[in-house]
């Protein structure tokens, strides 16, 4: 099993099983970030879960983290093998006659998403893990907020103009990155068969709908504060 | 298309040797038929340049009826030009118009060096296929009836399908990773859907990937460009099918 993971279709293997991990967690992110819009006090209570509980904080994070971690170094790895396999350049390369824009520019729009993953750390993950690991406050409320600090911070997130347009872009990156990544990653493993234009239709439904639910939720935030 | 033909200009890509640097140079000629297919076009080409004692333009062809998969040439950026589901053999001069330049280039991948112009060196498909493309039968003399081995209709089309690819190499030259899997996906297929390929189903696989691997083709990344440049309509199916065959092999 160790050779698989070496050879060219391993490889690509891992890639598929790492985004699918992405793409289950991002779906349970959305729907929670969803309740802030709904439910603020739900969205309070499930924040605080997440953010406690001992089999997310100490199994899902590090693996989410593993997994997010490893699809960019293996993207980034794949890009630099395939730009050396593919030797002297075309003097003219029609490319839009056989593939989409999305096919053909997964490295951009990954990079794109990594740059928003990077603040999104400076941003959010990096003063969570300051406040309850290093100051030891697990309690999840702040002085001067009633109940749960989660959704106050949330929707102070998206108080700056600034802010709230880079997200949309990154979103926008993240709809065409899933526009090509999703029925891409069925076919790495081999499960396309019979059914692709099922999977291709649940693909453009899943790209377009999740990144903007997520627009939606910063912009009905930033006009409602 | 009037009788007198259409006057072109030709932007090739000539290179001495496989050790020489390479350069687009322009051709002008005149009067080509539309009714021509793009390699007697190329013909003409050449007749002008002897007569003129020049170089001749080096390109690969054998039987120019589409099959031999021996024309290559990466043509206004595509594989076997701007037509669909034809070998450049098949390509006619009625795809382009009066006055047009024409961009020729070889299929550029570095497992297909090139060796002179444009034809290019694809015996790495022939390593590739000498590592496990093909079954161990003993042919001497005991042939067995045809219906000996009862094959669904269904898997009977989809391994002919495969069984189509004319190892011509458009997949590579148009895949932006320069990746052969469309190729060997298509090998290993159609000795997959057939119960002759079952014994030496697992070590065919996996010997043809580590094969493609060590000529250094690229990863591919699904884009479909080489389902659609394919002269043969080879499906990325086969594709697919070659992974779902490498992790049974591996498990």
């Amino acid at each position: 099993m160790g050779g698989f993971f070496k050879s060219s279709i391993g490889r690509k293997v891992a890639m598929a099983l790492s985004a699918f991990f992405l793409m289950v967690f991002l779906l349970q992110h959305f729907a929670i970030n969803l309740l802030s819009v709904f439910n603020p006090d739900l969205f309070n209570e499930v924040s605080h879960f997440m953010g406690t509980n001992p089999l997310v904080q100490f199994a899902l994070q590090p693996v989410l983290i593993f997994g997010v971690v490893f699809h960019f170094i293996m993207g980034f790895v794949l890009e630099i093998k395939n730009k050396k396999a593919q030797g002297v350049a075309y003097v003219k390369n029609n490319g839009a006659a056989n593939s989409t824009w999305m096919s053909r520019n997964m490295i951009w729009s990954g990079a794109a998403i990594l740059a928003f993953i990077v603040l999104h750390f400076i941003d959010f993950w990096i003063p969570e893990i300051n406040t309850k690991y290093i100051q030891g406050d697990w309690s999840g409320t702040l002085e001067g907020v009633e109940g749960f600090r989660y959704y106050e911070e949330l929707t102070h997130k998206f108080v700056s103009p600034i802010r709230v347009g880079a997200y949309v872009l990154a979103f926008v990156f993240l709809a065409l990155h899933l526009l090509h990544g999703f029925t891409s990653a069925f076919q790495s493993v081999g499960a396309t068969a019979g059914r692709k234009k099922t999977l291709q239709n649940i693909g453009k439904a899943y790209s377009i709908i999740i990144p903007l639910g997520f627009i939606f939720i910063a912009l009905y935030h930033h006009f409602n504060h | 298309m009037s009788e007198k033909g259409m006057n072109l200009t030709l932007r090739i890509w000539r290179q001495k040797d496989s050790n020489a640097k390479g350069q687009m140079v322009d051709y002008k000629v005149t009067e080509i038929s539309e009714h021509m297919s793009f390699l007697e076009m190329m013909d003409v080409l050449n007749e002008q340049l002897v007569a003129k004692g020049e170089e001749p333009v080096a390109f690969d062809h054998d039987c120019r009826e589409g099959i031999c998969g021996m024309c290559s040439m990466y043509i206004n950026g595509e594989a076997h030009g701007p037509d669909r589901g034809v070998t450049t053999c098949q390509l006619h001069m009625r795809m382009f118009k009066d006055g047009d330049t024409i961009t020729i280039e070889p299929f550029r991948a570095a497992a297909f060096p090139v060796i002179k112009d444009l034809v290019v060196d694809r015996t790495s498909f022939d390593r590739i296929q000498h590592a496990g493309g093909y079954i161990s039968v003993n042919t001497s003399g005991n042939t067995q009836d045809a219906n000996a081995l009862p094959i669904s209709k269904h898997a009977a089309d989809e391994a002919m399908d495969a069984a189509t690819c004319i190892g011509c190499g458009a997949c590579v030259a148009t895949c932006k990773n320069s990746s052969a899997m469309l190729f060997v996906g298509a090998k290993v297929s159609q000795y997959a859907l057939l119960p002759q390929g079952q014994v030496e189903a697992a070590d065919r696989v996996k010997n043809m990937v580590a094969q493609m691997d060590l000529e250094g083709f690229g990863n591919c990344t699904n884009t479909g460009a080489c389902e659609i440049e394919c002269p043969k309509g080879i499906s990325l199916e086969n594709i697919a099918r070659m992974n779902r065959e490498l992790m049974k092999a591996n498990i």
